[in-house]
């Protein structure tokens, strides 16, 4: 005989909300989204709860009952990713696990509830699991889907012995047989306040009056008629396994069983349409002892010798010892190969993945942050008017600017300098940098570049831009006014 | 019997294979053969060396600003359709400065190598990638054994290389297609005009293979290379060492 779990979440997408931003916890809040001009309410959290406050209520007249009320924007399809990620989380419980949309998982437990000590012990570890994560979740099981469902929600015994669905069904609301409104209300005007009031009828008066839902629904809940789960299909890992029949020693021996690997691994990457970005070896030896080597790519990759080349070098940092007995290849890591990487290369004429793959080969060497490109900021002040590009491919939103001389080098930090100005606001006479002294002949400026207000504090620098008499062109600047004492000069920068 | 102008055409051919098949380089394109005057003249053939390695040495911090934004405006010839160029070393290398030199910025990627054997095992690489146009390396050391590996990727790939030595311990032989050295020069301010002018550099062509070396007074005006003087075929001699 089978048995059935229904899992109820009453307040699934705000326990969502309050898991993500924690503050959010002792706070009535309700999430809301707009429906005909008005915020309708979509979930409520638990503490709203309490004041009477309902999902399809508008959100003004909730205000008027608790003003210390909360609103965050709902998001569309929120529940049912979250629900397919939930039911994903657990398989761990039961190998096939429904969604039942908009908040509840059936799991079937057939055979399940033993390995946990029992059903009472199986519901309760989950419930407990699931409260560690700020869930709450309310669980009946019994022999049908119906059941469960009536009463994970409206029950008050949370195990239905086999067979004994109709006692269980008796003295609930009709509501708990997921019934049409329309049917609901017609039930109600007829008296039949209860499951048990109209449950021994016979099925044809019912159909006759009712039509052929109610029926099919009683029929269900006490397992006359047949209900199936669809059974999420959780994402196989994107893993390939080797054993090896004797130990492997050598470097070549692993050579080829990543090679056999990666070409196992990127046919099922082609199959679907991805690339890998992320990639781990794993190397068990006979000792028990396991090593690994990891990989990064740039751009979504699937070719089988460029991942190679990525391993390559670091194969020698693996230990064999005695040998290896099975290696495990992951993607950890996969990304829909899409148009858009190639569009961010239009800037390069030529074949795009050549370059991204010389990159990934440069970065598994000497590491990731070595590989840098630089984009205008709309900054004046020097230091910050570049910003790394990340990912490496990112647009520029904004130009070069090339109504002011900036330097070809910069100082990574000003270096301070002894200059003589002739009289403030010139440009300096002469200038002595490194024990030698520069003599100004020409220069231009000065430039005034004030600190952004919002970011930093400090002096203001007049930069000019000078030139000795051997054609050196050098960026200094003067630190603040000449009001308080001698300023200070500093070199920034050379020019070509 | 061929008209004069197509005999001509054919030995330019004829011409190139050659370079080609001697380390020169492939041919530049005809649309920017213009672009590298005056210096193509000093090369054999009269044709810039695409597709090789060019070295650059510098002593001052002065004559690295001017080497590197000389190589700046060389690459900035090259790139003009398009292409991408890889910066390798411990560059100081200020990005918006180079817009001047007729350079989009934002197409070169840097790649920080402190250690010389990565610089080196990068810049090799770099270069045997075809799909770059330029790449310009900033190592202090490059023994003739190491530039030979350089130049035979180029060969393959014709990607041109430039490997600028900020300071080198001494300036051996090594198997560039050519060496240059930029020394910054008073710039060229016209009417007499207060200020800055616009930048000048002595470009010398310390060696070039099967080719004379000279210099050249240039001046960087409307991103375009102007000989300031009438290019001098000798040149002074400059100090094999840097003292200090």
């Amino acid at each position: 005989m089978p048995r059935y779990a229904s899992i109820w979440f009453p307040y699934l997408l705000t326990e969502y909300v309050a898991r993500k931003e924690p503050d959010t916890r002792n706070v009535p809040f309700v999430l809301a989204s707009r429906h005909r001009g008005r915020m309708v309410i979509d979930a409520v959290s638990e503490l709203a709860s309490r004041n009477s406050i309902r999902a399809g209520m508008v959100l003004a007249d909730c205000k008027a009952i608790m003003p210390e009320l909360q609103m965050f924007e709902s998001e569309p399809e929120k529940a049912g990713n979250l629900l397919n990620a939930l039911a994903e989380w657990c398989v761990r419980y039961s190998p096939f696990v429904g969604v039942d949309l908009p908040d509840t998982l059936i799991l079937d437990t057939s055979g399940c509830t033993h390995l946990w000590g029992g059903e009472v012990e199986y519901i309760q570890t989950i419930v407990s699991k699931f409260k560690s994560f700020g869930y709450t979740a309310k669980i009946a099981i019994s022999d049908t889907i119906g059941t469960s469902w009536a009463v994970a929600r409206f029950g008050t015994e949370i195990i239905v012995k086999p067979g004994m669905q109709s006692i269980a069904l008796k003295d609930l609301s009709p509501v708990a047989l997921r019934l049409e409104p329309e049917i609901l209300v017609k039930l109600r005007k007829l008296g039949l306040q209860r499951i048990g009031n109209f449950i021994d009828m016979p099925r044809s008066a019912l159909r006759r009056r009712f039509g052929s839902t109610l029926p099919l629904r009683i029929g269900q809940a006490l397992g006359q008629e047949i209900e199936s789960i669809l059974p999420v299909k959780p994402i196989e890992p994107y893993q390939e396994r080797l054993s090896c029949l004797e130990p492997i020693p050598t470097a070549t021996g692993i050579v080829i069983a990543l090679q056999q690997l990666l070409e196992t691994l990127c046919m099922r990457l082609e199959s679907e349409g991805i690339g890998l970005r992320n990639s781990v070896f794993k190397a068990y030896r006979i000792d028990g002892n396991i090593q690994q080597i990891e990989i990064g790519t740039g751009l979504p990759s699937r070719n089988v010798n460029h991942l190679f080349k990525l391993f390559e070098h670091k194969i020698v940092t693996l230990e064999p010892d005695l040998g290896f007995e099975l290696f495990v290849l992951e993607a950890s890591k996969v990304e829909p190969m899409t148009a858009e990487q190639a569009e961010m290369w239009a800037l390069s004429t030529q074949n795009d993945s050549k370059v991204a793959e010389l990159l990934d080969r440069v970065a598994a060497r000497i590491g990731e942050q070595a590989v840098c490109r630089y984009l205008p900021v709309e900054q004046y002040w020097p230091e910050r008017s570049i910003k790394l590009a990340s990912p490496l491919w990112e647009k520029s939103h904004t130009q070069w600017r090339t109504d002011w001389p900036r330097p070809v080098h910069l100082l990574s930090k000003p270096e301070p300098v002894f200059a003589a100005a002739l009289l403030p606001d010139y440009p300096p006479m002469l200038f002595r940098y490194k024990g030698k002294v520069h003599n100004i002949i020409k220069s231009d400026g000065p430039e005034r570049i004030e600190q952004e207000w919002w970011q930093a504090d400090g002096l203001y620098r007049d930069y000019y831009c000078v030139e000795d008499e051997n054609g050196g062109r050098y960026w200094v600047f003067r630190s603040g006014p000449y009001n308080t004492g001698q300023p200070e000069w500093f070199i920034h920068g050379f020019f070509a | 019997m061929l008209p004069t102008a197509e005999k001509q055409l054919i030995a330019k051919k004829l011409q190139s294979q050659i370079n080609a098949l001697q380390g020169l380089g492939k041919q530049s394109c005809n649309d920017a053969e213009g672009s590298f005057e005056p210096f193509a003249s000093a090369f054999p053939g009269r044709i810039f060396p695409i597709g090789a390695v060019h070295e650059f040495v510098s002593y001052e911090p002065t004559e690295s600003a001017s080497t590197n934004a000389f190589i700046t405006a060389l690459a900035g010839k090259l790139i003009k359709k398009g292409g991408l160029c890889l910066w390798v070393g411990n560059t100081k290398i200020f990005t918006p400065g180079l817009k001047h030199f007729g350079f989009e910025p934002d197409r070169i990627v840097f790649i920080n190598a402190p250690k010389h054997k990565e610089a080196l095992w990068i810049l090799e690489e770099a270069l045997k990638c075809e799909a770059l146009t330029a790449v310009v390396g900033e190592i202090k050391e490059l023994s003739f054994t190491e530039s030979r590996r350089l130049q035979l990727a180029v060969e393959r790939s014709g990607v041109t290389g430039f490997v600028h030595r900020h300071q080198p311990f001494v300036e051996n032989a090594v198997a560039c297609t050519a060496r240059w050295k930029v020394v910054p020069q008073i710039s060229l301010s016209e009417n007499d005009l207060p200020g800055v002018g616009s930048y000048c550099w002595n470009v010398q062509l310390l060696k070039v293979r099967n080719g004379k070396s000279r210099s050249w007074q240039i001046g960087w005006l409307d991103k375009t290379f102007v000989p300031v003087s009438n290019e001098n075929l000798s040149i002074e001699l400059t100090k094999k060492r840097h003292v200090g």
